[in-house]
């Protein structure tokens, strides 16, 4: 059996470790709130650039603009939100896990695609993987701004319109609750998926509609994907808080078996005492 | 006298949401003024101001670039940023009217960095016009 200093050590030990990571769960679970607030503004945007997209698809539905037509597929583009640390759970295996299936299932080679990393655990991977990462964004601040991404956003949709690859998905976890996000693929270009919307007002196009989708549409793309980020981001301090949760959980069991085991070691010793005195004195008598 | 709703909302949350009497507009076609009851109409706009106007009194916000839609009793504008001219952070936009000139001079006329760096120019310029009031 250990002795007693020794289990005392690693009650103390463990102790200290669960105030940190109960410390880490609580500044989680406040960033998750701010991240969830995040979320919600941006969603007027969001809502309203997609009607007012589906108005315009709606008015003219035989647009020529390269980014709502198909095209044959030679290369594709996947854009991977990952958190900058770990300590978060499955949250970054669950997103890199989803990607490198996808990548095995759809190609043979490393030349049929290529990687935006949103966050250093995803640009790492696939660097250390061997995979050509052409643009990563790390050290994103946790609430972050339009502004902070936009350089990636702009990237990734300006070269699909050069003609760099034909397809863009977009990987990363998507915020349900609190205690549950899921890994969420998202094809963001081109965009073939906007929904007419049903409404009847029928807009004058000030010059031309193909000359408001030149704008639009990009700006479209890449507000697709900055609300990706701010659902990853609360996703992230979920996943974070919910694993630094089970890990005061855990360090807390530790502790009271630990603690039971070392009261009973003092209790051995005790007994062993009193066992050797009275042994003493009968040896005496 | 008639009022129109007006939204200005960014990725990062609204920025403007008010009842105007008349919203003055910076299009790639051309400077535009909108009255209640306007058509239906789209329009993508420029790097410049959108003059609110209210009771006399007039509201400058500092657009990049986006959109406005106009239905006859609302005009929404969508923008990748957008400031009320109280807000305008006014050292910054001087850095970065100093940023984009530094830039300008280093980088050769075609590439795309020029273009970059002109069009950040444009930006601050705007803000800082914005935050002065005179456009």
């Amino acid at each position: 059996m250990a002795s007693l200093r020794d289990i005392k050590s690693r009650i103390t030990s463990t102790k200290k470790t669960s105030q940190i990571t109960k410390a880490m769960q609580m500044v989680s679970a406040s960033k998750m709130n701010r991240a969830e607030l995040n979320a919600k503004s941006f969603v007027p945007y969001m809502a309203k650039i997609q009607e007012v997209v589906g108005a315009i698809a709606s008015g003219t539905s035989d647009s020529g603009h390269s980014m709502l037509k198909s095209r044959p597929v030679a290369k594709t583009a996947y854009l991977v939100i990952t958190a900058d640390r770990g300590l978060a759970g499955a949250y970054n295996s669950n997103v890199l896990r989803a990607v490198t299936n996808a990548i095995r299932e759809r190609h043979t080679s490393n030349d049929q695609f290529v990687i935006f990393a949103v966050g250093r655990i995803g640009s790492d991977f696939f660097t250390k993987r061997g995979i050509t990462v052409i643009e990563s964004a790390v050290g994103l601040p946790d609430q972050p701004s339009f502004a902070d991404i936009k350089e990636i956003a702009r990237k990734a949709v300006g070269m699909f319109t050069e003609g760099t690859y034909d397809e863009l998905y977009m990987y990363y976890n998507h915020y349900v609750s609190a205690i549950q996000q899921d890994v969420t693929e998202k094809k963001v270009l081109p965009l073939t998926d906007i929904t007419p919307s049903s409404a009847t007002t029928s807009y004058e196009f000030e010059p031309s509609a193909d000359a408001i989708l030149e704008v639009l549409l990009p700006q479209y793309a890449e507000s697709l994907i900055y609300g990706a980020l701010l659902d990853g981001k609360a996703s992230e301090h979920a996943a974070r808080m919910t694993a630094m949760k089970s890990a005061t959980d855990n360090a807390s069991e530790l502790i009271s078996s630990l603690t039971l085991q070392f009261n009973r070691a003092r209790q051995a010793a005790i007994t062993q005492e009193i066992t050797e005195i009275v042994g003493g004195v009968a040896a005496l008598e | 006298m008639k009022t129109i709703k007006v939204n200005i909302v960014t990725p990062d949350g609204p920025v403007y949401d008010s009842e105007v009497n008349m919203v003055i507009a910076n299009t790639t076609s051309g400077e535009i003024g909108v009255l209640p009851g306007h058509i239906p109409m789209v329009a993508p706009l420029k790097v410049g101001a959108i003059r609110l106007k209210k009771d006399g009194q007039t509201d400058i916000v500092a657009l990049s670039g986006g959109f406005i839609e106009v239905r006859p009793d609302q005009v929404s504008i969508l923008a990748q940023s957008a400031e009320v001219s109280s807000t305008i952070d006014l050292e910054r936009a001087k850095e970065a009217v100093k940023r984009a000139e530094e830039r300008l001079n280093l980088s050769q006329q075609d590439d795309v960095d020029f273009k970059r760096a002109e069009l950040s120019l444009r930006r601050a310029m705007n803000r800082i016009n914005v935050y002065e009031g005179n456009i």
